[in-house]
């Protein structure tokens, strides 16, 4: 129920008396008994999440006196200030963000009209002055008893997930349940972190999965954040408590522009451009079936050995990532020859698409590693679409107007040597180590085919193995057309790499107008 | 002189006889294997052969290979090093027949002192103290039985031609040396193809203490002291120091002179070590001699100034000994750590693989560093596992300690296990700080094996401190950020909480010259550094009542740091204040159990899984075969039990720790 202030006759020091008091309500959001359980459960409340995560004392909440308007099932009986969700803005390390906060202790986090109008209009202030918007979501769903209300404030805040898409950052940190329709906001932001053990996400719950496919699932198997960010790639990072989980938010939101017309921030360091790693030169084995850690050359090679891996437990066959070089955020994309030796399949080029699209959307540079052996074979994944998938990889880097660094290791082969950031695709600066294979396939396959008569004679295709390898297992071929604009040695990687962005830091590079392209997705 | 020198080794002992080669202007060859196309003694060499295959046998232990690189390069001499063919006598033979020098002693002298009953009747012909024994053929355990009692019990019944352990049986009693016999016998014949054994007196509280010799073609030969080698982990050496904290000075030159009389008896021409067994009460007993240049020479250079190996080759061209033995002064205290590629927290197994960081501490006048790798080098299986024989030195043997001590801190290793942990820990033992060793220590103190709780105890603070002062640099730089809200950017806090081990150190901080002070209760703590973000090493000074100059690796682990100092790996993270009570909040999440898994031991190919679901298994059943650097390993059932779950199949490529098959509960 709103109280009314009364001004009549109170002195000013009374009035403001009784905004504190009305303060300390909402603060109180669902009362000591309800904190005490989210405590126990492992989980901070909605504010001190928000205190964690900003600046200290610089969240300026807004809507703090907002309640419901339902009068039914008794829920006119009950109200709390601010209604299940904490909203506002501050800074992290200065930078201004956007947030909102549901609040499980206030009916269970559930949302309802009023809840939605407070994101919506937190969302609607981050567009206007291009701001960065976290969402910290703990809600039990939609507010039942505000019916199609509730589910009218969900699709709201989709409409503006969508709208937002490409503008602002937008990143989703799930800290509690979201179930149902619930889950189509986080699904629509840039990225999804999780915090294990007190966090799920699915469409339907393991009771209703029971009934229907007579599955028996826990809800941490059905949509915990080991499943998400192992199986099906819904979450990009899984953190093991809240703490962790704000506190990587915070290091994450500062490789991050603040809107899609500014560039990233740039902070200083130490770190030389012109660093040497001598130990390059030996990463690539010699036995061209030896798998190596792609991981130690952006490790080598970004400012600090600080590395941000996005979704690193899923499709591991591709690396993404953030990092900097001298100062600036820059994406790194690489083959990973640790993991099903590299290859591109379903799942990477998926993982790496939408990376790639992050990237151009918001104006930060891509470093892509290479090393493919060329794309997995097998019905399941051509079952599984390969063809539309792969091609989202081809498509993101194609479109992509962002400068783009490409370092090929070892292997690109075939049409996996188009899609990985290629002269080809707009790629700016190729280069090539040493022990570059530029080719449309592997030696020993590519001399069963040409000299498929000779199949038989075990001498001849091994001399014409070995011809083949002379010929094209090297960067050379590629050199002679400029597919390649140079071969470098490994250790010189970070200096060739640093100044290759500097020179590209002022590019400028349109695609055509449209309303939209046709990704196939 | 010879004009140039082969190297008919590997590793950190071929790159040490190259520097010295290099100091007297002798070019030099090295020879190497397939594993060793890029390791450091062929880089550092003027030529370089390629010999063979990986295996040693097919490479290292080529000996007419290794002439004919001679020819090929015109080598006119070869040094051994250690191990491979520096003690084989038909090695040495195959080279004088070519007219090529062998820098080491003659043929008859490698062979006479090869076997051990034979060395050890010469060793009592030339007067030297053996153990109370008997060196004749033993014809069946009742006559062993016969000789164990005149000699007295205990006795050690050990096979003539043995090694590392095997053929080796202690008897305390007529029982045990009956059946001691014929295990030891069966033993040695198994492993030796000879099963010649011989009995000895068991010496208690042993102390392994060696006399370096140096001798010429002039009949000269001089003692140049001792190295106590009692640290010993399965009869390998762990640790090795110049002189013996034990040793008088009557009994040094006792040894000394008897060393030299022994080596006088076979004519022995270069440098040579004799080892002694000595017991509490400073008796001494000869063992065997090794004729050879030791691993551990490095502290008998440090204590007596002189380059062995240059000695080697200078008696090997035919000069005079440049001194005599007035001329040998011992000056200072040295001691040898070796650093291998094992894991100390698993049974010390062999951590091979790509060393993806590798800084040895700076070389100086109190730290030496023998070593055959570099930074993006490997340690192949093929090959001793060892990265480096690092050396202090120190005026007294407490300086050389706390030496060792830093330049173990110093050393950064990353990309495989190793033994810092553990050498670290031995160096802050406070029995081997006083010196009381025996060649049981390492048993004795580390009965379990070795655990993360055997590591040194020390002040919290100064870690703390360093975790403050890294802490603040992150916090200042993220202040620095571009693009904060105009006239509300943000300063870095001065007040946080480091969480270390469990307990939490509040602390306010301030920035002073070079540095900061901290205020955490108690006197103001200050420390400065140079350090700046990314750089592996912390070097600074904290200071409270003392000042402490402190070195620690510091790697960025997500939100915290890992610091690495005195053998200890700790996860340090810094909080707000009301960081560290939100943080107290969080669930202690306990490990999950992963004792009914069996789990892949290294990263390699799983070639096959023995076993399916369901199946019954008895402990000790082959479950699964695991291929690494082309080695096989067997990975047995450790318990009975009843497969639940195989999680890998065969082919698939497995990272350390993941897991293979599930037991059922």
């Amino acid at each position: 129920m709103v109280e009314e202030v009364k001004n009549s006759g109170e002195s000013m020091q009374e009035i403001i008396r009784q905004l504190q008091e009305k303060r300390a309500r909402a603060r109180a959001g669902g009362g000591p008994k309800r904190i005490e359980a989210q405590h126990k459960k492992g989980k901070l409340t909605a504010r001190e999440r928000i205190e964690l995560f900003l600046d200290e004392g610089t969240f300026e909440e807004w809507d703090m006196f907002v309640e419901h308007r339902c009068h039914d099932f008794g829920m006119d009986e009950q109200s709390i200030p601010g209604d299940g969700v904490v909203t506002g803005y501050g800074t992290v390390n200065g930078r201004l963000v956007f947030v909102f906060s549901q609040d499980f202790t206030v009916f269970g986090g559930s949302l309802s009209e009023a809840h939605a109008e407070k994101i919506c209009k937190i969302m609607d202030h981050a567009m206007k002055v291009g701001a960065p918007v976290i969402g910290l979501n703990d809600s039990g769903g939609a507010r039942i008893q505000e019916g199609v209300a509730s589910l009218a404030g969900y699709a709201e805040v989709f409409q503006r997930n969508v709208m937002a898409s490409g503008v602002v950052p937008q990143v989703s940190l799930i800290m509690g349940p979201c179930a149902g329709g619930a889950v189509y906001s986080p699904a629509m932001t840039d990225f999804i972190f999780m915090v294990k053990d007190s966090s799920y996400m699915f469409v339907t719950g393991p009771d209703v999965v029971k009934t229907v496919t007579h599955e028996t699932v826990t809800a941490e198997e059905l949509g915990g954040a080991v499943t998400h960010t192992t199986k099906s790639g819904v979450a990009d990072l899984a953190f093991e408590n809240d703490v962790e989980a704000l506190l990587q938010l915070r290091r994450f939101v500062d490789f991050l522009p603040s809107n899609n017309k500014q560039t990233p921030p740039v902070r200083p360091t130490l770190d030389p451009a012109n660093r040497v790693e001598m130990s390059l030169d030996t990463l690539i084995p010699e036995n061209p079936n030896k798998p190596y850690d792609m991981k130690e050359l952006i490790l080598k090679v970004v400012d600090e050995g600080d590395f941000f891996e996005i979704a690193p437990t899923y499709a591991a066959n591709i690396i993404t990532g953030f990092g900097r070089m001298e100062g600036r955020t820059v994406g790194f994309v690489a083959n990973q020859p640790m993991v099903l030796a590299g290859c591109l399949d379903i799942d990477s080029s998926r993982k790496a698409a939408r990376f790639v699209r992050f990237c151009d959307a918001f104006n930060i540079p891509l470093v892509t590693f290479v090393d493919v052996p060329g794309f997995l074979p097998g019905t399941t994944q051509e079952y599984g679409g390969i063809i539309k998938h792969g091609a989202k990889l081809l498509y993101a880097y194609a479109e992509c107007t962002v400068p783009k660094v490409t370092v090929i290791t070892r292997k690109a082969y075939g049409g996996a040597y188009d899609v990985m950031s290629s002269k080809h695709l707009r790629g700016d600066v190729n280069f090539a180590w040493p022990s570059a294979e530029i080719a449309v396939m592997g030696p020993k396959g590519a001399v069963e085919i040409i000299f498929r008569q000779d199949i038989g004679d075990a001498q001849k295709i091994a001399d014409r193995t070995e011809e083949y390898r002379q010929k094209f297992a090297n960067p050379f071929v590629a050199g002679h057309r400029g597919f390649i604009d140079d071969v470098i040695r490994p250790h010189a990687t970070r200096r060739r790499i640093c100044r290759s962005l500097a020179m590209l830091r002022d590019k400028q590079l349109e695609n055509p107008w449209r309303k939209h392209g046709n990704i196939p997705l | 002189m010879f004009k140039k020198i082969l190297i008919a080794n590997r590793g950190e002992i071929a790159c040490r006889v190259i520097k010295t080669c290099k100091k007297m202007g002798i070019a030099t060859v090295a020879v190497y294997s397939d594993a060793d196309k890029e390791a450091l003694h062929v880089q550092m060499a003027d030529e370089a052969v390629h010999i063979g295959a990986a295996p040693s046998a097919q490479s290292y232990l080529l000996a007419d290979k290794i002439l004919e690189a001679c020819q090929q390069t015109g080598a006119e001499a070869v040094h051994p090093g250690y191990g491979f063919l520096s003690e084989k006598r038909e090695f040495q033979e195959k080279l004088a027949a070519a007219g090529i020098a062998f820098i080491g002693p003659d043929a008859h002298a490698i062979f006479a002192m090869g076997d051990k009953i034979e060395s050890k009747k010469l060793a009592k012909a030339a007067g030297v103290s053996t153990v109370p024994g008997y060196m004749g053929v033993i014809k069946d355990a009742d006559e062993a039985v016969k000789i164990a009692k005149e000699i007295g019990y205990p006795v050690m019944i050990k096979a003539s031609a043995g090694g590392g352990g095997k053929g080796m049986r202690l008897a305390w009693n007529d029982l045990q040396a009956h059946e001691g016999f014929i295990s030891a016998t069966n033993e040695a014949k198994s492993s030796f193809a000879d099963d010649r054994v011989f009995i000895e007196k068991y010496i208690e509280q042993p102390r392994h203490i060696e006399i370096q010799v140096m001798g010429d073609s002039h009949g000269n030969v001089i003692y140049l002291g001792e190295r106590e080698c009692s640290i010993q982990r399965r009869h390998q050496k762990v640790i090795e120091e110049a002189p013996s904290p034990f040793l008088t000075e009557a009994v040094r030159k006792a040894m000394g002179e008897q060393a030299v009389a022994l080596a006088k008896a076979v004519d022995y021409k270069s440098a040579g070590t004799v080892e002694f067994i000595v017991d509490a009460k400073r008796n001494f007993y000869f063992l065997e001699m090794n004729t050879r240049l030791q691993v551990e020479h490095p502290v008998t250079e440090l204590i007596t100034g002189l380059d062995l190996v240059e000695l080697m080759i200078r008696v090997a061209y035919g000069e005079t000994l440049p001194l005599t033995q007035q001329d040998v002064k011992l000056t200072g205290w040295a001691m040898e750590a070796r650093v291998y590629a094992e894991d100390p927290y698993r049974n010390f197994m062999p951590s091979i693989g790509r060393l993806t960081r590798y800084i040895p501490p700076a070389e100086g006048p109190n730290v030496r560093v023998d070593t055959g790798v570099y930074e993006g080098g490997e340690i192949s299986m093929y090959y001793d596992p060892m990265i480096a024989k690092l050396c202090s030195y120190g005026p007294v043997r407490e300086l050389a300690i706390s030496n060792m001590r830093q330049a173990l801190d110093e050393y950064y290793i990353r990309g495989l296990s190793h033994n810092i942990p553990f050498l670290a820990a031995l160096m802050a033992h406070p029995r081997f700080v006083k010196g009381e060793l025996t060649t049981n220590f390492i048993a004795e103190e580390y009965p379990d094996g070795f655990h993360a709780e055997d590591l040194p105890v020390e002040d919290p603070r100064l870690l703390v401190a360093v975790a403050a002062f890294v802490k603040q640099k992150l916090v200042e730089r993220a202040c620095s950020i571009s693009g904060q809200m105009p006239g509300h950017e943000v300063s870095p806090g001065t007040e946080w909480v480091v969480v270390f081990n469990g307990t939490n150190y509040p602390y306010k901080i301030s920035t002073i010259e070079g540095g900061y002070a901290l205020e955490m209760g108690g006197p103001t703590i200050t420390i400065t550094s140079d350090w700046s973000i990314g750089q592996p090493l912390f070097r600074g000074v904290v200071t409270d009542d003392n000042k402490h100059h402190i070195v620690v690796q510091v790697d960025r682990k997500g939100q915290g740091y890992q610091l690495f100092h005195n053998g200890s790996l700790a996860n340090v993270v810094v909080y707000s204040p009301r960081g560290a009570e939100l943080a107290a909040l969080m669930p202690v999440k306990a490990a999950p159990d992963m004792s009914k898994y069996l789990l892949s031991p290294m990263p390699g190919l799983l070639v096959s899984v023995a076993v399916t679901e369901g199946q019954e298994v008895k402990s000790g059943e082959v479950l699964a075969v695991v291929e690494a650097m082309k080695m096989e390993n067997i990975l047995r059932a450790e318990r009975d039990g009843v497969i639940a779950k195989v999680h890998a199949k065969a082919g698939d490529s497995l990272m350390v720790d993941q897991k293979i098959i599930e037991f059922a509960d």
